[in-house]
């Protein structure tokens, strides 16, 4: 079997996003970028089916070249090889944009299984799993809370607001997971160190058949007319209990009004 | 190899990162209760197998990971920096444990015990305190070994043996005399009989560290388990120790690291006079102080580390690094559990954890004598 992991590099998740007011992308220079952290429950998915069924998985990611460290701190959970498509094209692409590319680079490839995480922690816009599923016309099972591969089929437990529901599908398809599918585990330090010298595949837009027009802030679908941070979080209601139970009425007046119960 | 002594290449940058990770999200939130509890917290150090912690600095084919020494001193300042007891669970075990197996070993006793150690799985011990002293070890060694046929029979005891009794320590090493002035190094596996462990000491700090008496009957092993050869004990164990000062010097340097982030913290939380503590100078320049010590503690470390790896003398700077930095996390317990006030005094807190785990670092592998006395020796005093 062989299965391919998209990961993406996002700015590092604890600190502040500021956006570059002049092509209104998130400034990526002025932060620490990391490996996008719903992509180590991805991983781990991969990990796991190389262990299970001996899978061979590759890492995908699209990006600029200062992304190679997120690619081989991918690699350094264990997978096998990785392939990053890098161009100066794809600068400004939109979810629909990304997932073009992605398609591409997945038709250039073999494989049973891509295993995405369910959203990034920066775009947060879920939509790149199932387009890329679109556009390459294979089923897709998104927001997997379990995985399982039986045989030539794929079978998810797809979490939604009151549970989930076991849905399955055929080989080749594209799953996306959300984070309580596993635990995932620590990279080890021999699993850095052999990270270094996994195989890498850098590829252009043109060497996967991407036509520059249709990907890149030219070729976005969506446009972005005006940004503002997001506001300093306002102070929090304070609950006082003096003991004679009008704190748990408040407290229960505000969980309604909040529409919590 | 990084272009300055101090200069981490990017794979251990981002092997401490990931340490860091592990001592922040597994190991900083058990560490109240399993302090308290006083229990060697045995589900938290096979994960730290996992990741392969006790097999950095030995050879692959040993089941190690490759490794250098300063990426163990890596691991040890980042476990340190959350818990004491985690920190020395894993220098013990690499530096004590495993390493005499690894440095002096015969290839079969490698192949025998070092894939179990490396892995995690398995712990060793490295016995050489008596109860009549542990800084005047060739003066104090009661425990004799005879040889009777192809077998040591061995008869004595040894005090204050780190990770010699968890329920994964498969053998201690110990320093017996062998004949006149003659002092030979062996390996004894647990399970031997007229081996026996003592219970847990009741100690100061360090409360989630295994440490034991040990006590040797008539206990029988094969003459081939002579760690290299017969009389080199004292040789082995002053290198032993002298690696071990400087991965003691990492576990101070975590230690002072740890008191500077809650101190940064608690500093910009805790209010009095209506505002936070750390707008009094008193409090701030405590932790400058802090700062100053654990950049400077931390370089000394490093610096023996690539001593020792560029193959120089490293003895001097290794005790000067584990004196430095041992003192100063002494030093650096006492500021911050002051910066806390009463919390500070509770065991809840790190800082408080820290103020009982700290005092050891200036006795372990060497007091502060003994470092004294050895850098006084090297210059010729
Ligand atoms: C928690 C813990 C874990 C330990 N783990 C291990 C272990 O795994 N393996 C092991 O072998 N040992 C271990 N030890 C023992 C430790 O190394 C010794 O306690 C230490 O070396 C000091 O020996 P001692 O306690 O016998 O003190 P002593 O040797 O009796 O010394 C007492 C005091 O006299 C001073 N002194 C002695 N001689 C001189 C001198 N010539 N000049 C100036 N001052 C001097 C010492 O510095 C010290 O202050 C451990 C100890 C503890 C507490």
């Amino acid at each position: 079997m062989k299965v391919i992991v998209p990961v993406k590099r996002v700015p590092d998740t604890a600190g502040d996003k500021p956006i570059d007011p002049n092509d209104r992308t998130v400034d990526r220079d002025s932060v620490e970028s990391v490996l996008c952290p719903v992509n180590e429950f991805s991983i781990e998915e991969g990990v796991r089916l190389k262990e299970k069924h001996g899978a061979e998985v590759t890492v995908l990611l699209v990006g600029p070249d200062s992304a190679q460290p997120i690619v081989r701190k991918a690699l350094s959970y264990g997978l096998d090889a990785a392939v990053q498509v890098s161009d100066e094209g794809i600068a400004g692409s939109d979810a629909l944009g990304t997932a073009r590319v992605i398609a591409k680079a997945l038709e250039s490839m073999e494989w049973d299984l891509v295993v995405f995480g369910n959203q990034s922690a920066d775009a947060r816009t879920c939509l790149v799993p199932a387009a890329v599923a679109e556009l390459l016309g294979v089923p897709s099972l998104t927001f997997a809370r379990y995985l399982e591969v039986d045989g030539d089929k794929a079978i998810a437990h797809r979490e939604h607001e009151e549970g989930w529901d076991v849905v399955e599908a055929p080989l080749p398809a594209v799953v996306s997971v959300v984070e309580a599918i596993n635990d995932p585990r620590y990279p080890s330090f021999k699993g850095i160190m052999a990270a270094k010298s996994k195989p890498l595949t850098v590829k252009s837009l043109a060497d996967i058949g991407v036509d520059p027009a249709s990907v890149g802030a030219g070729g976005a679908a969506a446009t972005m007319y005006a940004f503002e941070p997001r506001p300093p979080k306002a102070a929090g209601t304070v609950v006082e209990d003096d003991g004679s139970g009008a704190a748990a009425e408040q407290l229960a007046d505000w969980m309604t009004e909040k529409k919590f119960v | 190899m990084p272009s300055s002594p101090y200069g981490l290449s990017p794979e251990q940058e981002e092997f401490r990162k990931v340490v860091a990770a592990f001592a922040d999200e597994v190991v900083a939130p058990a560490a109240d209760e399993f302090n308290a509890e006083g229990r060697f917290p045995l589900e938290i150090v096979q994960q730290m197998g996992e990741i392969g912690l006790f097999g950095i600095p030995f050879e692959e084919r040993h089941g190690g990971m490759g490794g250098d020494y300063l990426t163990l001193c890596l691991a040890i300042e980042e476990l340190g920096r959350v818990d004491q007891s985690v920190g020395i669970t894993l220098e013990a075990g690499v530096g004590l444990g495993a390493a005499p197996i690894a440095e002096f070993g015969t290839e079969e006793q490698k192949e025998r015990w070092l894939p179990e150690l490396a892995s995690g799985q398995k712990l060793g011990g490295f016995g050489l305190t008596e109860p009549g002293g542990g800084t005047d070890v060739f003066g104090a060694t009661r425990t004799r070994a005879v040889l009777d046929g192809d077998e040591w029979v061995i008869d004595g005891g040894k005090q204050f043996i780190t990770n010699a009794g968890t329920e994964i320590t498969s053998l201690v090493t110990v320093t017996a005399m062998t004949g006149p002035a003659e002092m030979t190094a062996i390996i004894v596996p647990t399970d031997t009989p007229g081996f026996s462990v003592a219970p847990p000491y009741r100690k100061v700090g360090w409360h989630a560290s295994d440490t034991r008496e040990l006590s040797f009957e008539g206990v029988r092993v094969p003459v081939s388990n002579t760690l290299g050869e017969r009389g080199a004990g004292f040789r082995q164990f002053l290198k032993t120790l002298d690696d071990g000062r400087i991965a003691i010097s990492a576990l101070a340097v975590g230690l002072i690291q740890g008191c500077i982030d809650e101190c940064v913290r608690y500093a910009g939380e805790r209010e009095a006079f209506g505002r936070p503590i750390g707008a009094n100078q008193a409090v701030a320049f405590k932790i400058a102080d802090l700062e100053v010590a654990a950049q400077t503690a931390r370089q000394m470390t490093y610096y023996a580390c690539w001593r020792k790896q560029q193959g120089l003398p490293y003895k001097r700077e290794a005790s000067i690094a584990k004196l430095y930095s041992s003192e100063q996390a002494v030093t650096a317990a006492r500021q911050a559990t002051q910066i806390f006030g009463g919390m500070g005094f509770t065991t809840e807190t790190r800082v408080g954890r820290f103020y009982q785990d700290c005092k050891i670092l200036e006795i372990g592998e060497g007091t502060s004598e003994v470092q004294r006395l050895l850098i006084a020796r090297e210059l010729g005093v």
